[in-house]
């Protein structure tokens, strides 16, 4: 993308009004996506982002500035830019030399999409829609989406490191809505991850676009959800974004430190039943949330941030873990060049506890069974969270029963994790997800085996 | 690149149709500034220019799409080449058409304040840091603050087709936003303060930060309360966030595909008779203001609810088209898709009470300051929504304890019909909607 000793008198140029540390991040994205609604594809487009991001450390002060011209002459401009926050420093003129660091690539693309045909694109979602519609009368309306993205970065900073990475992501979703005497109802599925087109290897979309018609039937006959608290518990490979709430975001370097996390302060004590261990790993091949190296230049890694209930540590980014003198985490994200990098989960999730699944239903009396989570939100001060339900039932005498209706669940984080209080042996990663925070979004995964929470509060209206 | 430039860069792509072949370019470009106070310092300053184009072609009932995030010749031809060869993998659709010039005249509207423009970063400056302590100075109790924030930008967007849409346009806005810490006894509430407007007069700190310290001090020692069945008074912010999820209900698109439950409801009586809506793009207190839509029609003020009867859906050409009427100029997009149809400034009618004269006209409730969940929560499809909330009890006409940790739970059908007042503090907020606190009767909470 930028040759190297362009990318070192760019770094000198950044540094020259008295920055301490500067950094380029350069982003070359090409994307492919497609839309199928009303039983047609309405549309294939393709994009091309480009461009790259110059951050100056001064201080405690940040610098950044962005541009989508890649010349020396676009890049000095920025550099001058984000410089311009260290000008009453003393400058001078400062040699940069980078070295490449090893490469450092997590999984491997088998078909990289751009090799394949948009017609074949396009027909994955003529068969999704065609599978969803034959799945019942009630089906009014299916619409599915295929998106492929090709995202290459480079990184150079004033410490010498050069590195690069190319992440490619391939996803396909399906949205069916089921039409009965009491309304609309919604049905959706996901599935993607950071391969190539070799996911429909993996996935059959007629498989895919099933599984959220059913969900959309089923909900036609749904009763409202209940009303207060109780037991809940949560299918495998759907509650990971349960930690992701409810601990992850809390367990971020950059709000710990501005005191905007309960979990401040608190490594070393025990936050969770022992039942728990929960990992965040980047190296996660083929996993949503993969990435060979983070959006500051430093290798993705296992990081074990609860162990046995114990919390261990939490996530970082290299501002943060600058001022703690320690090394990076490997969390350093961003959505793009037009974006400041901060911590960020990458897949995140409960390793396996020791009980059967079936034995944590059948040992549930009264409760709800959460067969699809939605998306969540944490208010990571207080740790209150929420998530929504999109496939629910009730739990009567130790079976699942009816169908429940959408609803959000809330709960408070600290207490939500020393309530967990049966964990399956049953592990699954979860689909993929789009983590928001501070406005940036970026991909995420998670996963965890069937769990029960002892006591949750029910968002619904049936009393 | 002035702004004749960028006009003439859209047609010069339009110009270039061949027989059979329609053509529209979409060219934006932006600049952005944003600092972030910490601690009595610069935690950081962004600056930013971004630029695109998104180019649609239609031919034989086929539409392809796009874009680049650059402006550059060899971009914009490779951008032209790729929406040509898209459209071959299109299905075809007998409506598909681009806009035309529709008569209507565009709206006289200054939406560009030279002032910001020309602001010196270090005024910016002063403000983020200005508004970081005076949060800090007003409340004992307030412990840090996470963000305290100013950011504006301006941009300006062209348009041209080759059936005859050329049109340009520009607008600035600023805004600032703080993010309070409070703490007390081990506990931490997090509050939230925003003010947004087109000129740097129009900001008020001093109002931004003392309405942020109030809503984060009053939630210390909040706890779950019992389930019930309630009457809450939703906070304006809160009110517009529900109501931009109706409006969004309320579009040609999701009508033509059977994704709305309004769909078969026009001319009937879908709200309290208390409730209008009306989406207004002429209007240019708000910022989402705009003489042209995404499209390149002329904005008009379209009343989607009046009195709550339902009166009218939002179209873009496609949809109006397909629906057997006319634009509402409602397309709205950026460089990077195509339009789509949805609210621009959308506003409800302003009632007379404040909300502290609503709280005492309720008696006894729940003041909602907050929700959680809404993109989990609410399912535009069904109407169902349940959310996580905030707020303080309302008892004897009166505010009372701190809430949290609860849900309300309803569907949006019956929140329109269940409004029992509608306030008269209108506020225009970030996102370009306004709102007004609402009273909502019979909502069901959930807690301990």
């Amino acid at each position: 993308m930028i040759e190297p000793d362009v990318l070192e008198r760019v770094l000198a140029a950044a540094v020259r009004s008295g920055g301490e540390f500067a950094e380029v991040y350069a982003e070359d994205r090409r994307s492919t996506s497609a839309r199928l609604d009303d039983a047609k594809i309405e549309e294939l487009s393709s994009g091309r982002d480009r461009g790259a991001g110059i951050r100056v450390i001064s201080g405690d002060t940040t610098g950044y500035a962005h541009t989508a011209d890649l010349s020396e002459a676009g890049l000095l401009a920025a550099a001058a830019a984000a410089g311009a926050v260290a000008r009453s420093g003393g400058g001078g003129a400062r040699v940069v030399g980078l070295t490449a660091s090893p490469p450092h690539r997590v999984g491997g693309v088998e078909v990289p999409p751009d090799t394949v045909a948009k017609s074949a694109k396009v027909a994955l979602l003529k068969r999704a829609d065609e599978a969803a519609r034959a799945s019942g009368a009630g089906i009014v309306q299916v619409s599915a989406g295929y998106g492929d993205s090709r995202r290459r970065i480079l990184v150079a900073n004033t410490d010498g490191l050069l590195a690069d990475d190319e992440q490619v992501r391939t996803f396909l979703r399906v949205l069916a809505v089921a039409a009965g005497d009491a309304g609309m109802q919604t049905g959706y599925e996901v599935v993607g991850h950071t391969v190539g087109f070799e996911l429909f290897e993996r996935y059959q979309v007629e498989d895919v676009a099933r599984t959220a018609a059913q969900r959309a039937l089923t909900k036609l006959a749904a009763r409202p959800a209940p009303s207060g608290q109780m037991p809940v518990v949560i299918r495998h490979g759907t509650g990971g974004v349960l930690f992701h709430e409810a601990c992850g975001h809390g367990l971020e370097a950059d709000l710990v430190g501005k005191g905007a996390s309960v979990y401040r302060g608190r490594t070393g004590e025990q936050v969770a039943n022992p039942l728990v261990t929960l990992v965040d790993d980047g190296t996660m091949a083929a996993e949503w949330g993969a990435l060979g190296i983070d959006d500051e230049g430093h290798p993705s890694q296992r990081n074990v941030l609860i162990r046995d209930g114990i919390l261990t540590d939490y996530m970082w980014d290299f501002l943060r873990s600058r001022q703690e003198g320690r090394a990076p985490s490997g969390n350093g994200r961003r959505q793009s060049y037009q974006h400041l990098p901060m911590v960020r989960m990458t897949n995140t999730f409960v390793l396996d506890g020791p009980d059967d699944p079936d034995d944590i239903i059948a040992s549930t009396d009264h409760g709800v069974y959460v067969a699809q989570l939605g998306g969540g939100q944490v208010n990571t001060a207080t740790g209150d969270f929420v998530f929504g339900m999109t496939e629910a039932y009730l739990i009567e005498g130790g079976r699942i029963t009816e169908p429940l209706r959408e609803g959000n669940l809330i709960g408070n984080g600290p207490q939500v994790l020393l309530d967990i209080d049966a964990l399956g042996n049953d592990f699954a990663m979860g689909g993929p997800g789009t983590c928001g925070k501070d406005g940036q979004g970026v991909p995420v995964g998670d996963g965890q085996p069937t769990l029960r929470v002892a006591s949750l509060t029910v968002g619904g209206t049936a009393t | 690149m002035s702004s004749p430039e960028l006009l003439d860069l859209a047609e010069r792509v339009a110009a270039r149709a061949r027989d059979g072949e329609q053509v529209e370019a979409y060219v934006s470009r932006g600049r952005q500034f944003i600092v972030r106070a910490y601690e009595g310092g610069v935690e950081s300053l962004t600056s930013a220019e971004s630029a695109g184009i998104g180019v649609r072609v239609v031919r034989g009932g086929r539409q392809g799409f796009a874009h680049a995030g650059t402006l550059e010749p060899s971009a914009v031809d490779e951008v032209l080449a790729d929406a040509r060869d898209n459209l071959e993998f299109g299905e075809p659709d007998e409506w598909y058409a681009l806009a035309e010039p529709d008569g209507v005249a565009p709206p006289d509207l200054e939406l560009y304040d030279p002032a910001l423009a020309a602001m010196a970063p270090e005024r910016k400056v002063a403000a983020a840091l200005e508004l970081e302590q005076m949060v800090r100075s007003l409340d004992p109790r307030i412990s840090g603050v996470r963000t305290a924030m100013w950011g504006d930008g301006r941009g300006e967007a062209a348009i041209a087709t080759s059936t005859g849409i050329a049109v340009w346009s520009q607008g600035s806005s600023c805004y600032v936003m703080v993010q309070p810490l409070a703490a007390v006894d081990g506990e931490t509430q997090i509050g939230f303060g925003v003010d947004v407007g087109r000129r740097p007069g129009d900001i008020d700190l001093d109002e931004t930060a003392r309405d942020a310290v109030a809503r984060t001090v009053r939630l210390i020692g909040a706890k779950p309360v019992p389930s019930q069945r309630l009457t809450v008074v939703l906070d304006r912010r809160v009110a517009a966030s529900f109501l931009s999820i109706v409006g969004g209900m309320l579009t040609g698109e999701v009508v033509l595909k059977k994704r709305s439950p309004f769909a078969d409801r026009l001319g009937e009586q879908i709200a309290s008779p208390l409730l209008s809506l009306v989406d207004d793009a002429t209007n240019p207190l708000s910022v989402g203001a705009d003489t042209h839509d995404g499209e390149g029609l002329a904005t008009r003020a379209n009343r989607l609810i009046d009195a709550g009867v339902l009166s009218a859906f939002l179209h873009d050409s496609y949809t109006a088209r397909r629906s057997g009427t006319v634009s509402t100029a409602s397309a709205v997009r950026g460089y990077s898709s195509t339009p789509s149809v949805g609210c621009l400034a959308l506003a409800p009618s302003v009632g007379t009470l404040d909300q502290a004269g609503l709280i005492a006209q309720v008696g006894e409730g729940l003041l909602v300051q907050d929700v959680s969940g809404l993109h989990s929560g609410v399912n535009p499809v069904s109407g169902d929504f349940s959310v996580g909330a905030d707020g303080m009890m309302i008892r004897d006409g009166a505010l009372a304890e701190p809430v949290r940790e609860v849900t309300i739970a309803s569907t949006l059908q019956r929140m329109l019909l269940d409004i029992v007042a509608v306030g008269g503090d209108l506020e225009w907020l970030p996102g370009g909607d306004a709102g007004v606190s609402l009273v909502i009767g019979d909502v069901s909470l959930s807690g301990r």
